[in-house]
């Protein structure tokens, strides 16, 4: 890619970064969560790498770093649900529930965003990988 | 709601947590991904077991996820149909891991294998316990998204052609699907099934409700390959390596088809006498092509598959008869077929591992060579095919008296052609295969690994045996509970809202 | 009205599965037919004027759209993603061991 590409991608991927950290983190208040902030984050890698080439980026974050990423977010999902099962339902608030409209309240919902912001990054990255590089890999979903 | 409370979303946990931890520490650790599938499986066998125990004929089990009430939130339920189709597939899904402990060694990336096999497995047990539409639609499709994977497996030419084709199919029947839950969801702003089923009962929108059937018809009719709709099924489950198929064609169909069908015309939308008739005759049609077309094939498995299109015609010409008899030979009938074509189909998988070819005509004489695989087939073949002692003769037999009680005398003389069609057609594949002067090429034939044996064994003996599950004492606790649950059509929301 | 142009969309994408040849242009109508679902699905759960579902500072909403719809389609846009993924996949597989797109000439299984 020519220069301009790749200096306007170093500026922005960081934003584009931050910008999916912040839905996630605010998935409870406003709208948006663990989803669309994932993809924000797939989004903010599949820039660089469509700027900087996929060497460059699967040096600094190979697939199987990728892969772990992923599966310790979908574990992270099933241990919340485990412990509201704990709590007495599977997926029950055991979390205090605090006061709306904080950022820290709304008891667990954060936390499963969380994980499944790291999920749905990792598996959507993954998945890009997977077209990109022609090797197919089956595990995604 | 006591004892049993993380009883019911387990069954979707277990095999979740399985996966995942499949794939995180799979690939390091030798030998971990099979011993995690087979404790995840057997878990669950232990589980359905405990869930079929704890379930009576007049009560249902609700699990409210996240503690929120019953309209509101989303629910889990369990009850007669429920527990016996679990124990059936985590049954099926145990014997088909122990069997791939040692078939999956000529593939590469067992980790991934078991993943997705886990993934299809918390898919099916998801649509069998989900409480509404929502839920019920996102585990379908969590199975069929994980079985289109499956089927490209092998990543040939023609594993890839078939996983294509079942993708692209099973895809629009999705999509059908999800128009028939948005149209109800617009008549009943609701989607849990008990209470869609109160609301649907004051309701006069014939017509709409005629389009709904007719979508809901079409998607489940892809899915379970009824007749017009059978194509893909003959090219995708042979293409899967032979633990897949089994579990395709043993069990997939049946959760993603016959079961949702079910569930949702017998007990939501409340069955109408143009639907059964339809049913029956689609039944029938299925019946007749599957085993004709069976007829002129060459690849064992090629030929199974279309004898399931045909069986699977015996279960939903069960279900359109509509009578407590006929049920009661439904869920044996598919019962014992889960349980013999997957047997089958490990059956041709063992052929082709020691063997290397699945055409019929290419082999001969193999009984002696392979004695466990012989009488396994056999037992397999003749329940299938409905010989008096074994399994598959008594739930026949029910349907077709069920079809003389209901006054139909043409389906039940039409069940028993088939039957005999049947017959001859498995008898033709014993012959082939294990029959006769053995070949000089088969010689250094040996017998599969012990894995593989012991877990075709162990299926041969529920096929055997299954017969008995129709002895007064047994009946009861299995078949009539799951049977029931069918019969008793729209008043299964009232036992779901009187638990609350 | 907008209810007739969803179903117009549906059969524009059921069209493209059926009679296109290229398997591309197959998944592209499967996507077609899929988002023209899904925004049927969300129209029915939409009111005249109505807002996002969520609780805000300043009062209680009296117009608020239906949540349960959105939250479906969601679900379906991604498992839609996840279909169309490996239905892409397998299209770039294919065409590695076949070299073409066109289904015409990827039948070796029949009968």
């Amino acid at each position: 890619m020519s220069l301009i590409v790749k200096t306007v991608t170093r500026l922005t991927a960081w934003l584009i970064l931050l910008y999916g950290i912040n839905i996630i983190l605010h998935g409870h208040l406003t709208p948006g969560g663990g989803f669309a902030g994932g993809v924000i984050i797939a989004l903010s890698f599949i820039h660089l790498t469509l700027a900087y080439g996929k060497d460059a980026v699967l040096r600094q974050l190979s697939k199987e770093a990728v892969h772990v990423w992923e599966s310790v977010g979908a574990l992270a999902f099933l241990a919340i649900a485990l412990f509201g099962g704990a709590a007495g339902y599977f997926f029950a608030n055991f979390l205090p529930a605090g006061e709306p409209f904080n950022l820290f309240s709304a008891g667990s919902i954060p936390l499963s965003n969380i994980a499944i912001g790291i999920k749905v990054w990792a598996g959507l990255f993954s998945i890009f990988l997977a077209l990109v590089l022609l090797r197919i890999n089956r595990g995604d979903k | 709601m006591s004892g049993n409370s993380l009883l019911i979303p387990c069954f979707v946990a277990v095999p979740l947590a399985g996966a995942f931890l499949n794939s995180l520490v799979g690939r390091r650790v030798r030998a971990l991904p099979e011993f995690l599938g087979a404790l995840a499986a057997f878990i669950l066998v232990g589980l359905s077991l405990m869930a079929l125990q704890s379930v009576r004929a007049d009560s249902v089990w609700v699990y409210q996820v996240g503690g929120w009430k019953l309209p509101l939130g989303i629910s889990l339920v369990l009850d007669g149909l429920t527990a016996f189709m679990l124990v059936t597939v985590n049954a099926v899904a145990f014997a088909i891991v122990v069997y791939a402990r040692d078939y999956m060694e000529r593939y590469t990336s067992k980790d991934l294998f078991y993943t997705l096999l886990l993934l299809m497995l918390a898919g099916m047990n998801g649509v069998l316990i989900a409480g509404d539409l929502f839920n019920l639609f996102v585990f379908l499709e969590i199975a069929a998204v994980a079985s289109y994977a499956l089927v490209a497996f092998g990543t040939e030419r023609h594993e890839l052609e078939a996983a294509f084709k079942y993708g692209v199919m099973g895809s629009v029947a999705s999509l059908f699907i999800l128009l028939g839950i948005a149209l109800l969801y617009g008549m009943t702003s609701t989607l849990n099934l008990a209470d869609m089923s109160q609301s649907l009962a004051g309701h006069s929108e014939a017509d709409l409700l005629l389009m709904v059937s007719a979508l809901f018809l079409m998607g489940f009719g892809l899915k379970t390959a009824l007749v017009p709709f059978h194509a893909w099924l003959p090219d995708a489950h042979p293409s899967a390596p032979a633990p897949i198929s089994a579990m395709l064609s043993g069990v997939l169909i049946k959760c993603l088809g016959i079961y949702a069908l079910s569930r949702i015309f017998f007990n939501v939308i409340g069955m109408s006498p143009r639907v059964l008739t339809l049913l029956m005759y689609w039944g029938a049609l299925s019946m007749m092509a599957g085993v004709i077309l069976a007829m002129g094939q060459r690849d064992l498995k090629r030929l199974l598959a279309y004898s399931t299109i045909s069986q699977v015609g015996y279960v939903v010409l069960g279900l359109g008869l509509g009578t407590p008899l006929g049920f009661l030979g439904v869920v044996l009938h598919l019962f014992n077929h889960s349980i013999a074509k997957a047997l089958l189909f490990l059956v041709s998988g063992a052929l082709e591992y020691a063997t290397g070819t699945r055409d019929l005509h290419n082999m001969g004489g193999l009984r002696s060579r392979m004695p466990v695989t012989h009488t396994a087939s056999f037992v397999a073949a003749m329940s299938i095919a409905g010989m008096p002692p074994f399994g598959g003769f008594w739930s026949k037999l029910l349907i077709i008296m069920a079809a003389v009680e209901a006054g139909h005398l043409g389906f039940a003389v039409w069940a028993v052609i088939v039957s005999v069609l049947t017959l001859a057609l498995f008898a033709g594949v014993m012959k082939n295969i294990f029959w006769g002067e053995p070949g000089l090429r088969w010689q250094g034939v040996r017998e599969v690994p012990g894995c593989m044996q012991a877990s075709m064994l162990a299926l041969a003996l529920f096929s055997l045996l299954s017969g008995t599950l129709l002895v007064p004492g047994i009946r009861e606790k299995f078949l009539l509970q799951a049977s029931a649950a069918l019969a008793q059509g729209t008043n299964y929301a009232h036992m779901i809202m009187s638990q609350i | 009205m907008i209810y007739f142009l969803c179903l117009v969309l549906l059969c524009v994408g059921i069209y493209g599965v059926l009679r296109k040849r290229n398997i591309i242009r197959m998944i592209l109508g499967l996507i077609i037919a899929e988002h023209a679902i899904n925004l049927l699905f969300v129209l029915i759960g939409y009111r005249l004027n109505g807002r996002a579902p969520i609780l805000s500072p300043d009062g209680p909403i009296l117009q608020m759209v239906d949540p349960l719809p959105q939250a479906l389609v969601l679900t379906a846009i991604v498992i839609g993603l996840a279909t169309t993924a490996l239905l892409v996949a397998l299209a770039m597989r294919l065409h590695g061991k076949y070299g073409t797109y066109d289904v015409a000439r990827i039948r070796e299984l029949k009968g």
